[in-house]
């Protein structure tokens, strides 16, 4: 019963695919593949949006959407019909084809780096063999098009937005890689699907094998995932939209649908990266406890795909937004010395022995430089209790 | 010579063709990085995976941005007046020409092109290459080849990093 239920949708592809002629049963499974990753990570979006505006509203103390539907839960259906139907501005100065280009170019990379997530057991659309390089490879694509949108608008702050998001995106770029490398390393492939294997089983006190609960895991899944706000420019570092300096940044001229492409696809690249994030840090679709593999493994990778959106949330509606120094200076002072420190500790920690030694190095490679760094870098700087001036 | 062939080389070229005519600096850039995804898409064909996403990466995540940006950093990016054809025209196809006919010749003469019209074989071989053997290639046997590439881009990214800097001295 659970094993059938872990492979429902396996079976129903088969199932589905058997009813078109021989000839072109694979190009059909591929479109009923592409059509699911679509339909479900859309719908994804719809919900997300909703959770997010009522946890925001909720940190904020107010109540966030709740008209439209039960519990508001049908407010991006209204946002979907308003955006629709809204007028299509394009400014007089704009490069037409360009702007026309990028909200696209937005979305589609968005949407293809889903074909290396195994989001269940057999439930992957292609096992490449540089699966992790492909991610990598199609997600950068994206700052050209941030780029296409913010030049093509012939607006200032659009540029200016553009130019802070690029400038963002490669900075963060480096130490998201290199934290990946350190599984790559450990499993020794780049395909998803055996990285993903290689986190099966349990350890003897009952805590899943997954990259996480290692010393270099942990520190790797904590850089990737600061660098990941920082890919999907998400609070604190959404510096190129930053309201209060540069209005809306890249996507300032963008009305009606394009607007919502826009957004579709932020949260597209969103899921995105949490998704290798769980794949390579958070065991993919493994069950955390042995007890608890009975669940469908689709179900797993969607609840820690939840549980790190709800983190997201909560980070965006506590956390201040940063200036662009500190952003800078975060990224290569802090984070790319930590993520190099850390591929060391994660060699070390391969050719160590299994037992309490290795523990204690590994803890104390990944303890040791962030006390260090940090003390270093806040050297010369007085942190006081800070005052505020009001005007009178 | 297959549809998918067709259609990437087609795109390629005419991205490439592209690039080198167009009026507006920044849809030449635009037009630059759609010839780089092209190539990366031909090495995909080929089952190269590895070099194709890392076209994809390096060369449309790095060296387009790096484009753009030394556009928008050095220049308003408003078409010019004058021609777009460069005045060293003549010279410029006499080197591409050349470049080409070298490597031409090394490929000709590669053991494994020689080794192939010998085997005579209708389809040819699928190159059965995984990423782990790049890798082992790399970290094994071109080893020190690896490290003074890596030392020669950190002299390089350094000697650049001085030229940018503010001299302190002069003011």
């Amino acid at each position: 019963m659970a094993e059938s239920l872990d492979q429902i949708f396996v079976t129903l592809n088969h199932l589905l695919t058997g009813f078109a002629p021989a000839a072109w049963r694979p190009l059909v499974a591929a479109v009923i593949s592409i059509a699911g990753i679509i339909g479900v990570f859309a719908s994804l979006f719809a919900v997300t949006t909703v959770l997010e505006r009522k946890g925001l509203g909720r940190i904020q103390n107010r109540y966030g959407p709740n008209r439209v539907g039960p519990f508001g839960f049908l407010q991006p259906a209204a946002d979907g019909i308003k955006a629709l139907i809204k007028e299509d501005v394009v400014p007089r100065a704009a490069d037409k084809i360009v702007f026309f280009l990028a909200p696209l170019m937005v979305v589609i990379p968005a949407f293809l780096v889903y074909a290396v997530l195994p989001i269940g057991r057999n439930m992957v659309l292609v096992d490449y063999d540089a699966g992790v390089l492909f991610f990598f490879a199609i997600g950068a694509a994206t700052e050209l098009s941030v780029f296409m949108a913010g030049w093509s608008s012939r607006n200032k702050y659009s540029l200016l937005g553009a130019m802070r998001a690029i400038a963002q995106m490669i900075s963060y770029e480096i130490p998201l890689i290199l934290s990946a490398v350190t599984v790559i390393m450990i499993v020794g492939s780049l395909s998803t699907v055996k990285i993903v294997a290689a986190q099966a089983g349990f350890h003897s006190i009952g805590l899943p094998n997954w990259f996480v609960f290692t010393p270099w895991g942990f520190a790797g899944f904590i850089l990737f995932m600061v660098a990941a706000t920082a890919e999907t420019n998400r609070s604190p570092f959404d510096l190129p939209e930053g309201e209060s300096e540069i209005i809306a940044g890249y996507y300032i001229e963008y009305s009606g649908f394009k607007f919502a492409l826009f957004f579709l696809g932020e949260y597209m690249g969103l899921f995105a990266i949490s998704g290798l994030g769980i794949t390579l840090f958070l065991g993919g679709w493994h069950a955390p406890l042995a007890i608890l593999e009975v669940v469908p493994s689709w179900m797993w990778f969607f609840a820690k795909l939840l549980a790190l959106i709800f983190i997201f949330i909560w980070i965006r509606g506590t956390l201040p937004r940063l200036r662009m120094d500190q952003l800078m200076s975060f990224a290569w002072k802090f984070m790319l010395p930590m993520a190099l420190i850390n591929i060391i500790s994660a060699a070390v920690w391969h050719f160590m022995p299994p037992g309490y030694e290795r523990w204690l190095v590994g803890a104390a490679m990944v303890v040791g430089p962030y006390v260090l760094l940090g003390r270093g870098l806040m050297q010369g700087k007085k942190l006081e209790k800070r005052t505020y001036r009001y005007a009178e | 010579m297959n549809i998918v062939f067709a259609i990437i080389a087609t795109v390629t070229i005419a991205a490439a063709v592209a690039a080198m005519s167009l009026r507006n600096l920044v849809h030449c850039a635009l037009a630059l990085s759609v010839a780089f995804a092209g190539l990366a898409a031909a090495y995909l064909q080929l089952g190269a995976q590895f070099v194709g996403f890392t076209q994809l990466l390096v060369y449309v995540g790095a060296v387009a941005i790096l484009v753009v940006f030394a556009i928008l950093l050095t220049r308003g990016s408003e078409p010019p007046t004058q021609s777009v054809l460069s005045s060293g025209w003549l010279t410029g196809i006499v080197t591409a020409v050349v470049v080409l006919g070298v490597l031409v010749y090394a490929i000709a003469k590669s053991p494994t092109v020689a080794q192939r019209s010998m085997v005579q074989s209708a389809v040819p071989a699928e190159p059965s290459v995984t990423v782990r053997q790049i890798g082992e290639a790399l970290m094994n046997k071109f080893v020190l080849p690896l490290e003074v590439v890596g030392l020669l881009l950190t002299a390089a990214l350094i000697g650049a990093v001085i030229i940018a800097m503010k001299e302190e001295g002069r003011k």
